[in-house]
């Protein structure tokens, strides 16, 4: 198998599930003839026809509200946002349509709504956001941010199969950046679990989506140094893995969280409380974390470098966190 | 009487409104004796509307009600016992206590979709549900209410328009009872017509007299029976008044009382009363016996709701997620085929009748890749696009109104520069009976005077 990008794992996953089901459909902006801003559902139109891909105009509200129409009578729409930004434009159908309606009246909502996220592609305040965590406080969704090609096909194909309302949020910076060998067949990844990129014994450094690359490439720069950091990627941010958190950090008695989102309100601080709830004992130093600072994206290059976090920012932190 | 409906269903009709009023009247009972948990929302004097609207509705047919809806939830097969429940956040009702009111649904039977507080948010969600109705081979048709206020939500206008680019078998209807809260719909909305939204978007609208139960089910079987038919949603607009505050702890001063009192006199109830009186289609003995029955019926689940639990507290931690708790299982009224490769496969490429500009006679109709194949395919009615495209926007009165009772046809909607033009209603809220008789008269001298501008015109070309 020659190695693929991941935007090519996400359409592949798409074809492959619409082929499997003839429940999911796929409806967005632009993602018909012009195969999506991304060029993600390239192809999906010819195979599957109109019914099955369906244009829409520029109404966020009415892409969401009507792919929950759709799940109620058994459908699994996989909905597209053209950027995960223009999330905000249809947060109340997400937050109080979708996301409650299971627990108030026992109705499922087996949707997706998946878009393009993240910076380091210079698109700045409203092409780069990292809404993740609005909706990780939003009960009755699941949120699904994965790293790697393998997870973004298995993770898209089980957030599709799910009866939940399931947001998938793709980095597009790693769209087309990382490739890999991916095995024939179907395949799936489990929402709700971590995985362990590299072992370590010395610190933990948890992180998620192109962030994670990060956190991998500080850690290799750390080893030279003589610091064992294990890496984990969490894949998936509501549920999060308790579990894996925990026992990593029992290993290494140390913790520091990267993420590409800003700091006030990001996963870092609630990974903090889980930590202190279920590990106080086991902590040899403070909870740290390396993230964006508390600003929109910024457009320049220069800015946009100083706004995101990288390797060397990592790397620094985590020397800090050694010495303890 | 009217042209369609036999004997049994006029009575159900009165069966239902009447269910609905004292229902609603036991609620607040209830909600002065503190029984009811959280707020109270009157539908009184809009019943007509409930009713007649859903009434329309076939058994497979999806609708979702809005907080004065309750009727149409009685029509749908819900029981009194569900209203008094989940008004009084018992463990008995739909909802378990989750949540109150008209909040809740059935999937499965009654095929009802539960609201939200917010405004608009149906609109789109109904949508989906008509396109996935159509996309299963299920030929079924949606119904939603809006009111005045709801309809400046972007919800609303974002659905709507979805909605008539999709052609999805979607009736909605705005209930334009006057207020939005303390609101007046002068200050909510710059149009006489609330139906004429509907142009904005190429969708067939029409206007009934809400009060007018009769009128009301034909203006909604026109509509639902267009939207089988494939023709795309249709927006009745029903003028009415809300005849308390915009919950039971408002008292509504702000509302003229000559207002209530033009409005009391136009009760649907006392209406539709006189109505099945003068057509002979019941009397005193069966009215007594229906409004046995609703006191029966009513006594039994006020006594079943009021005996009910609260809900255990640890519920409160349940079901955020489907945890395998449904089997999600669509219904499939078509072969899985049609809509499989190869033969969903097609060449994707817009095609698009005329090249913009100004071209006076552009249609903004793109062709969807494969839409009429994909169409003939589920056996749609698919009219020949200009057909559907004169009738769309084309707002009309309904013209089965003219059968009900006691009653004109509603005026269609004039133009905005007839209204320019036409001096002020006699009365400044509001339609009836009355203010249809004024807009006769004055629409029959603007004809008058379109008659003399053409014979005028007519003249001056033969001098030329």
């Amino acid at each position: 198998m020659p190695a693929i990008t991941m935007l090519e794992g996400i359409r592949q996953a798409m074809f492959e599930e619409m082929e499997r089901d003839p429940a999911v459909v796929a409806l967005g902006e632009d993602i018909g003839v012009y195969g999506g801003a991304f060029k993600v559902t390239e192809g999906l139109l010819a195979r599957f026809g109109p019914e099955r891909v369906i244009d829409t105009p520029i109404s966020e509200t009415a892409i969401v509200g009507a792919a929950c129409g759709m799940s109620y009578l058994g459908l699994r729409p996989v909905a597209e946002m053209q950027f995960i930004d223009f999330i905000a434009c249809c947060f109340n159908q997400v937050t109080n349509f979708v996301a409650k309606s299971h627990y108030r009246w026992g109705a499922p909502v087996p949707m997706v709504l998946r878009g393009p996220s993240g910076g380091g592609v210079h698109g700045g305040p409203f092409h780069s956001a990292n809404p993740e965590m609005y909706f990780v406080h939003t009960p009755g969704l699941k949120v699904v941010y994965p790293s790697t090609v393998y997870d973004a096909k298995g993770l898209l194909k089980s957030a599709i199969r799910d009866n939940n309302p399931v947001l998938f949020f793709e980095h597009k910076f790693l769209y087309r950046r990382v490739k890999e060998e991916i095995p024939a067949g179907d395949f799936t990844v489990p929402i709700g679990k971590a995985a362990v990129r590299r072992e370590g014994k010395d610190l933990t450094i948890l992180s998620y989506a192109a962030m994670a690359h990060t956190a991998l490439e500080a850690a290799e720069q750390l080893a030279k140094e003589g610091i064992d950091a294990e890496v984990i990627d969490l894949r998936t941010l509501l549920p999060l893995d308790r579990q894996t958190i925990l026992a990593s950090l029992k290993k290494t008695n140390k913790l520091l969280v990267v993420h590409e989102d800003t700091r006030t309100g990001g996963i870092a601080g609630e990974i903090a409380a889980l930590v202190c709830e279920g590990a106080f004992e086991d902590l040899d130093g403070p909870i740290m974390r390396v993230t964006a600072p508390d600003t929109p994206v910024p457009y320049s290059p220069p800015l946009e470098e100083r706004f995101l976090p990288n390797a060397e920012k990592v790397a620094a932190a985590a020397r800090e966190l050694a010495k303890y | 009487m009217s042209r369609t409906l036999t004997r049994e269903q006029h009575l159900d009709l009165y069966y239902y409104m009447q269910l609905n009023r004292q229902l609603e009247e036991r609620m607040v009972r209830l909600f002065r004796q503190n029984k009811i948990v959280g707020g109270l929302y009157a539908s009184l004097g809009q019943e007509a509307i409930s009713i007649g609207t859903a009434y329309a509705l076939e058994p497979r047919d999806w609708l979702a009600p809005m907080i004065r809806n309750i009727g149409a939830l009685l029509v749908k097969g819900f029981k009194p016992r569900d209203i008094f429940t989940q008004h009084m956040a018992k463990y008995t009702s739909p909802t378990r206590g989750k949540d109150g009111t008209s909040h809740f649904g059935d999937l499965k039977v009654r095929h009802t979709v539960s609201p939200i507080s917010m405004l608009g948010d149906l609109i789109p969600v109904m949508t989906g549900v008509a396109m996935a109705g159509r996309y299963l081979g299920q030929h079924i048709v949606t119904m939603t209410w809006i009111g005045d206020g709801g309809s400046s939500t972007g919800a609303f206008h974002e659905g709507l328009n979805f909605a008539a680019t999709q052609k999805a078998a979607l009736v909605l209807v705005l209930e334009n009872n006057q207020w939005a809260y303390s609101t007046p719909v002068t200050r909510q909305v710059p149009l006489k017509n609330l139906a004429d939204r509907a142009k904005a978007y190429g969708v067939h609208s029409t206007i009934v007299d809400g009060n007018d139960v009769v009128a009301v089910y034909h203006a909604a079987k026109d509509a639902v029976d267009r939207c089988r038919a494939g023709h795309g949603p249709v927006l009745i607009e029903a003028k009415t008044m809300r005849m308390k505050g915009h919950a039971q702890h408002d008292p509504a001063e702000y509302v003229p009382k000559e207002m209530f009192d033009y409005w009391k006199a136009r009760d649907p109830i006392p209406r539709y009363e006189k109505y099945l009186t003068e057509h002979k289609i019941w009397d005193a003995a069966k009215k007594a016996e229906i409004d046995a029955r609703i006191e029966r019926e009513l006594d039994a689940d006020q006594k079943f709701a009021e005996e009910s639990p609260l809900p255990p507290p640890e519920l409160a931690e349940e079901g955020a997620y489907c945890e395998g708790c449904h089997k999600i299982e669509a219904d499939w009224k078509r072969a899985k085929e049609e809509v499989m490769p190869p033969k969903s496969s097609i060449q994707a490429e817009w095609t698009t009748p005329r090249l913009g500009g100004l071209d006076a006679d552009f249609i903004a109709n793109a062709e969807i890749p494969g839409a009429k194949e994909a169409a003939a395919a589920n056996g749609e009615a698919s009219a020949p696009a200009a057909a559907v495209a004169a009738a769309a926007g084309a707002s009309s009165a309904s013209p089965s109104a003219s059968s009900a009772p006691a009653a004109d046809p509603p005026a269609a909607p004039d133009a905005p520069e007839d209204v320019a033009k036409a001096p002020a209603l006699r009365v400044p809220f509001g339609r009836g009976p009355k203010d249809r008789e004024f807009e006769r008269e004055r629409n029959e001298a603007q004809r008058k005077r379109e008659a003399q501008r053409q014979s005028r015109s007519r003249t001056k070309r033969r001098k030329r």
